[in-house]
């Protein structure tokens, strides 16, 4: 009894040291991988779109017969769910042995989580093997998330681009707006046809980003918290333009789309005209499945349009911290985001400098075709940097306060 | 009375007694369900770091904008929502119990409450829309519309589109919950007797069943209030969105990136709290107007034989939830194999399996999973729920209070954060998210509902068919199992089909008690209806509608099956 009590405790024992070595470290990669090998990997991401989830599906096939992880996709409606899982179990005391192993983040997710410690750290982003292809000189939201650093606490997987998009069967080139202002001119002599996600969504304070910057003299202010003192003169321009767009909008802006998959679905009722997207391959894409039309084409605005990267991080007291690093980790080998840029996978643009790639590599990255309705890198256009975060909680309430109740 | 009181108080201590051990069980998690709830409002999550009381996020809620608006929006879309349910199943059954008719439409109703909500919502959604089915039928023929017009339905501000997704799924609930309640009314009798004193059907079957047969379906009837007053999925798709109702935004707050908003949203889910009790107390109100008008009508001896137009009114309420889901349901399957669907054509362009193909296919193994929670978390539940009415039905029918009134706590309060609260209990518990955990959350989510569906037929078992057995010198267990229970067979049955679609729709409790270790249909769709793709949304709801669909299916003719032999058994 004793001696198999004892065996029992040792057992545990074991199991936890286990546990704790799993800090893995991403410095010693052979040690990485030998521990990775028969985990499994819960990674929580957003599960909104086949195409996404066929490629995590992917992804995960090829863990599995090259590194022996099994790698789980928790579909989530929102990050925040994720967020609060661990919120929840760092209110109960487990601080190992968690449920989500890894995340898909960026902005103020991130944000929270960094400043509640609740991320595996320090650094171990750029210490996987696949950093060295990461193009962190050009793209500098590689390093910083909405102007928080990263700090090596989240890898980069993607980039993201805000870009506009129109049916050419309805909406002629030579009429499209190249500035906010130029968007309002549209709107005018087009009433109804232009809307943006009610905030707190995601894309729709994005849409609020791009025009405080654009009509803010002092950009270099976006890049610090916001200053009390002058918050509401630096954010008038802002809300003297939505008081003259607002009316112009689809419905007068009595209602809003819910998020950017429904404002595509309304460019193809209809019901929109000039529609927005993080993903320059959105519409190429939604092509490709039936979701648009194929008369559908992608623009900018030449003075630059919102440009920011989303990232994979491990929670502080996720199980398999391992394989956490050594997904991320293929997630960024060019192989990996080669595929992902692939509109008929997914087409969201990777975070690697091409300069950096094996020959082979560079030639299939420029060989890619990229689609009907993509535009080329360099037809993007410049990109702008989000502001911090402090100014979008500090908009977002002054919204809702002037427009949250427009019935 | 003559009674002496040591027999009493006795026999108060032993239903108490086993009682305290189904409260221990049971109520534990519906504690640090509520705690979850309660603590954060007042300013105490450690895990935030924060563990001083304070009300100040009550007074934050306060001077947030327009929160009135939304309390009072989503206060009287239930009322309104509840009235209109109550009032067209009323008058169906007061027209067409014991009709030919009736039997005929009982059958096609029942299944649509296998629909989901959101799914019901969603198709609602995409007929009335401008850019919607029936504006395309007569687009640009008829109205001239080239591009769709700017109306503003679904989401108009009065609630209208969300009253009318609402009430369409609530009607199919209560009249499956009045079905299993009928057999115990003597309504040929009353129907004959009614008759022969010259009154219209209508107005007979009021005076004389009504008060009986609302007795028996109350409970489901604040159940419906409290749902319609607390919704999210249904009031984000089709409710108001400037402001959104209360639920809506409590939604909003607790998926905010600032984990700060918990104490928020914490705070304003106890208004939300004040707000469901408002609502019920409203209802005892038109309740108790209820009963005064009737009484008067009763007594003034009206016998109001000219009610065809309101009987018809009613047959034409039912049908048209019936017609709305069924057409919303059969245009998401249109939805599920189309190819590009543009404004303003009226069928796809093009048709293509290849939704089905690329979704099918994973979904099998989360089909075993759904499946196997469903049977499981309805068969506990119902077990529970009748070892709890046969403990306590004495004592309730002598006019005691049952004492697990508890146990409709979860109904009652917003789920995020009744399930937050029980997430850190299973947490520290130590136990691991895994199969085991995600039924028992299930289990308490569905028991609320089955006892329910259970309770009112149960009291209302003619007593005198008891007495017989234990007469016969019959054990309370054998009088249990060969008398009540055959008796009940139709609404045990019905109570199970309910806690299986219950199970089959929980997405919080299985996300987040499950950690992500579970994948059921609920967690699948609605991570994809968070991408708004119809087509995708159509191949889910299909499929989700078509588990419970096969349980109600199983329990409408699961009695036909077994009593071939016996007619007053088999309705």
């Amino acid at each position: 009894m004793i001696g198999a009590r004892k065996i029992v405790a040792a057992a545990m024992l074991a199991f936890g040291l286990a546990g704790e070595a799993s800090a893995a470290d991403a410095g010693n990669w052979n040690a990485v991988l030998a521990e990775a090998k028969g985990q499994t990997v819960y990674f929580n991401a957003w599960g909104g779109s086949e195409n996404i989830n066929a490629y995590i599906r992917w992804a995960g096939g090829e863990m599995k017969s090259r590194y022996g992880v099994d790698v789980v996709h928790v579909k989530l409606d929102d990050t925040a769910k994720a967020v609060a899982t661990v919120v929840a179990e760092k209110a109960a005391g487990k601080n190992d042995g968690g449920a989500v192993d890894l995340v898909w983040i960026n902005g103020e997710n991130f944000a929270a989580m960094k400043r509640e410690g609740l991320l595996f750290g320090p650094d171990w982003a750029t210490k996987l093997p696949n950093w060295r292809y990461v193009d962190h000189e050009t793209k500098p939201t590689v390093l910083r998330d909405f102007t928080i650093p990263t700090e090596g606490l989240e890898s980069p997987w993607g980039g993201a681009k805000l870009v506009f998009f129109h049916d050419t069967a309805r909406t002629r080139k030579a009429d499209l707006p190249d500035s906010a202002k130029g968007l309002l001119t549209w709107a005018e002599s087009n009433p109804g046809r232009f809307s943006y996600p009610q905030p707190p969504d995601f894309t729709g304070t994005s849409f609020l980003k791009q025009v405080l910057i654009e009509l803010l003299d002092d950009k270099a202010k976006l890049q610090r918290p916001v200053d009390d003192a002058t918050f509401a003169a630096d954010a008038a321009p802002l809300f003297a333009y939505l008081d003259k767009l607002t009316p112009l909008l689809w419905r007068q802006g009595k209602a809003y789309p819910q998020n950017y998959p429904d404002m595509k679905q309304k460019l193809a009722d209809g019901e929109l005209d000039i529609i927005f997207a993080f993903n320059p391959a959105e519409a190429s894409s939604a092509i490709a499945n039936g979701e648009l039309p194929d008369t559908v084409r992608s623009f900018v605005f030449s003075g630059g349009t919102l440009g920011n990267t989303h990232f994979l991080a491990i929670p502080y007291n996720a199980t398999a911290k391992a394989g956490a690093l050594l997904v991320a980790d293929f997630l960024l080998s060019p192989e990996a985001q080669l595929r992902k840029q692939d509109p008929k996978v997914w087409g969201d643009p990777t975070v690697l400098s091409l300069a950096k790639l094996a020959a082979k590599d560079r030639s299939a990255f420029e060989n890619l075709d990229l689609g009907i309705a993509t535009l080329k890198p360099d037809e993007l256009g410049p990109a702008l940097d989000e502001p911090h975060p402090d100014w979008m909680t500090r908009i977002e309430a002054q919204w809702i306060r002037r427009y949250g109740a427009a019935n | 009375m003559g009674r002496p009181i040591s027999v009493k108080a006795l026999k108060g201590s032993r239903t108490f007694t086993a009682n305290t051990l189904l409260a221990l069980i049971l109520g534990l998690p519906i504690l640090a369900g509520v705690a979850g709830v309660v603590l954060p409002a007042f300013g105490y999550l450690p895990a935030l770091g924060r563990s001083e009381f304070t009300f100040n996020h009550f007074a934050e809620l306060f001077a947030q904008p327009h929160i009135l608006r939304s309390s009072l929006t989503g206060l009287l879309a239930g009322l309104v929502t509840t009235g209109a349910a109550v009032a067209v199943v009323g008058t169906f059954l007061a027209g067409f119990a014991g009709t030919p008719a009736f039997s005929r439409i009982q059958h096609v109703v029942s299944p649509l409450l296998a629909v989901p909500h959101a799914s019901a919502a969603f198709a609602l959604a995409f007929l009335v829309a401008p850019s919607g089915f029936l504006v395309r039928l007569v687009s640009p023929e008829l109205t001239g519309f080239g591009r769709p017009p700017q109306w503003l339905v679904p989401n108009d501000p009065l609630a209208l589109s969300m009253l009318a997704g609402l009430i369409t799924k609530e009607v199919p609930f209560l009249f499956l919950i009045a079905l299993a309640a009928l057999p115990q009314l003597p309504l040929r009798q009353s129907r004959q007797l009614t008759a022969a004193l010259g009154y219209g059907r209508l107005i007979g079957f009021l005076v004389s069943l009504w008060p009986a047969l609302y007795r028996q379906i109350r409970l489901a009837v604040f159940a419906v209030l409290v749902y319609s007053v607390s919704v999210v999925d249904v009031a984000i798709i089709l409710g108001p969105q400037l402001p959104a109702t209360l639920p809506v935004r409590i939604a909003q707050w607790t998926a905010d990136h600032d984990l700060g908003a918990r104490f928020l949203a914490s705070a304003a889910a106890l208004l939300q709290l004040g707000v469901v009790l408002a609502a019920v107390a409203i209802w005892l109100l038109i309740e108790r107007l209820g009963r005064f008008v009737l009484r008067k009508l009763t007594y003034s001896g009206r016998r109001l034989r000219n009610d065809a137009v309101p009987r018809l009114v009613s047959a034409f309420a039912m049908a048209g939830c019936a017609a709305l889901i069924f057409l919303g349901i059969s245009i998401l399957g249109v939805w599920s194999v189309a190819g590009l669907w543009p404004f303003p054509r009226a069928l796809p362009a093009e048709l293509t399996l290849q939704t089905w193909l690329r979704t099918l296919p994973p979904l099998w193994p989360v089909l075993r999973t759904t499946t196997a929670l469903a049977l499981l978390s309805a068969a506990l539940a119902l077990f529970c729920a009748i070892l709890l009415l046969h403990r306590n039905g004495a004592a309730e029918r002598r006019g005691n209070v049952p004492r697990y009134r508890l146990l409709y706590l979860p109904l009652l309060l917003p789920e995020i954060s009744f399930v937050f609260g029980l997430q850190i209990l299973i947490i520290s518990a130590g136990l691991k998210p895994a199969f085991w955990s995600v039924l028992a959350v299930h289990f308490l989510f569905v028991l609320p509902y089955v006892l329910l569906s259970l309770s009112a037929p149960w009291r209302e078992v003619d007593p005198r068919f008891e007495r017989i057995a234990a007469g016969f010198g019959k054990s309370a267990l054998r009088t249990l199992l060969t008398v009540r229970l055959p008796l009940l067979f139709r609404a045990c049955l019905t109570a199970y089909a309910v806690g299986f679609s219950v199970s089959v729709s929980l997405y919080l409790p299985t996300l987040l008690i499950g950690g992500g270790r579970l994948t059921t249909i609920a967690t699948e769709a609605v991570a994809l209806s968070s991408g708004g793709d119809r087509r995708v949304i159509g191949v889910y709801a299909l499929v989700q509608a078509s588990l419970p669909f096969l349980a109600f299916l199983i329990a409408s003719l699961g009695p036909q099956l077994l009593f071939r032999n016996r007619r007053a058994m088999r309705t």
